[in-house]
């Protein structure tokens, strides 16, 4: 995982495999990232995450929970064709919506 | 070729090995040259089946095993994912899109739902000594609809 702060944009790009057992470093690095720096929009990037399951999505909707707390946005970019139907049958771009 | 072939395996219910067990289904059924997208499909499902083993079955104790085997009957691929743990009370409900009974972990209650979208067919009997996951796929089905077609 890395990230880029491109104006007040805060730009996230996972990286890999989000399963459970990732989910247990990636989880407290976005809360790291998310207590730390000052930013007024958040953009998760999933162009390089080759792997996801339903664990992702409890991933990003209890990061959603705190950013909704400071009234942060957060959206969702680029994911493969099967991220893209996990997020689809969740209903998760009600919420965070897939951006360009 | 033969039509049949299949193996079984046994590993500790830890969550280092999740992607060990999707990445070893997804290694078998290669050679049936199936599409990416199917194989990704398969290796979902494996996933969410494996998770669950390890998170619920087992609640994240470290001294459970989990048997995974693979039958290849011709283009059909049968996936079992077996473990001796609490088991299922509801399993009707346990398949409802968006019902955990871990929402203070962040599950989000999609593991049944995913492996129904992604799979032909997904079984599931569970009792007190324990939780089967029979997970069925027909791989080749995009070459034999372009062979359909021609
Ligand atoms: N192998 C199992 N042993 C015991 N209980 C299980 C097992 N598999 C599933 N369950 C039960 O079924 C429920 C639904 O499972 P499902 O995979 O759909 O959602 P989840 O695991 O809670 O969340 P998610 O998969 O989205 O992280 C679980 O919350 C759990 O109570
Ligand atoms: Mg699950």
């Amino acid at each position: 995982m890395f990230h880029k702060k491109v104006k007040d944009v805060l730009e996230i790009y996972l990286v890999g495999e989000l399963d459970e057992h990732a989910s247990h470093y990636i989880r407290p690095k976005l809360d790291a990232l998310i207590e730390s720096e000052s930013f007024s929009k958040m953009v998760i990037d999933f162009r390089e995450l080759f792997f996801m399951d339903s664990t992702g999505v409890g991933v990003l909707i209890g990061r959603y929970k705190k950013l909704s707390q400071r009234q942060i946005p957060l959206f969702l970019k680029n994911p493969s064709a099967q991220i893209d139907r996990i997020f689809r049958m969740s209903g998760l771009y009600k919420i965070m919506p897939l951006t360009v | 070729m033969k039509r049949i072939n299949k193996f079984k395996m046994e590993f500790d219910a830890i969550s280092q090995n999740e992607s060990f067990a999707r990445g070893v289904v997804g290694a078998f059924l290669a050679r049936l040259n199936p599409s990416i997208d199917e194989i990704n499909d398969v290796k979902t499902a494996v996933s969410e089946a494996v998770t669950n083993a390890i998170v619920h079955g087992y609640e994240g104790r470290e001294n459970g095993i989990i048997t995974l085997s693979v039958l290849i009957d011709g283009m059909l691929a049968t996936i079992t994912i077996e473990d001796k743990g609490e088991g299922i009370p509801d399993i009707e409900k346990a398949k409802e899109p968006f019902y955990t009974t871990k929402p203070e972990e962040e599950r989000s209650g999609m593991g049944f739902t995913v492996m129904e979208s992604f799979m032909d067919s997904v079984e599931v009997r569970s009792g007190k000594k324990g939780t089967v996951v029979i997970l069925k796929k027909e791989l080749g089905k995009c070459f034999h609809m372009r062979r359909l077609s021609l």
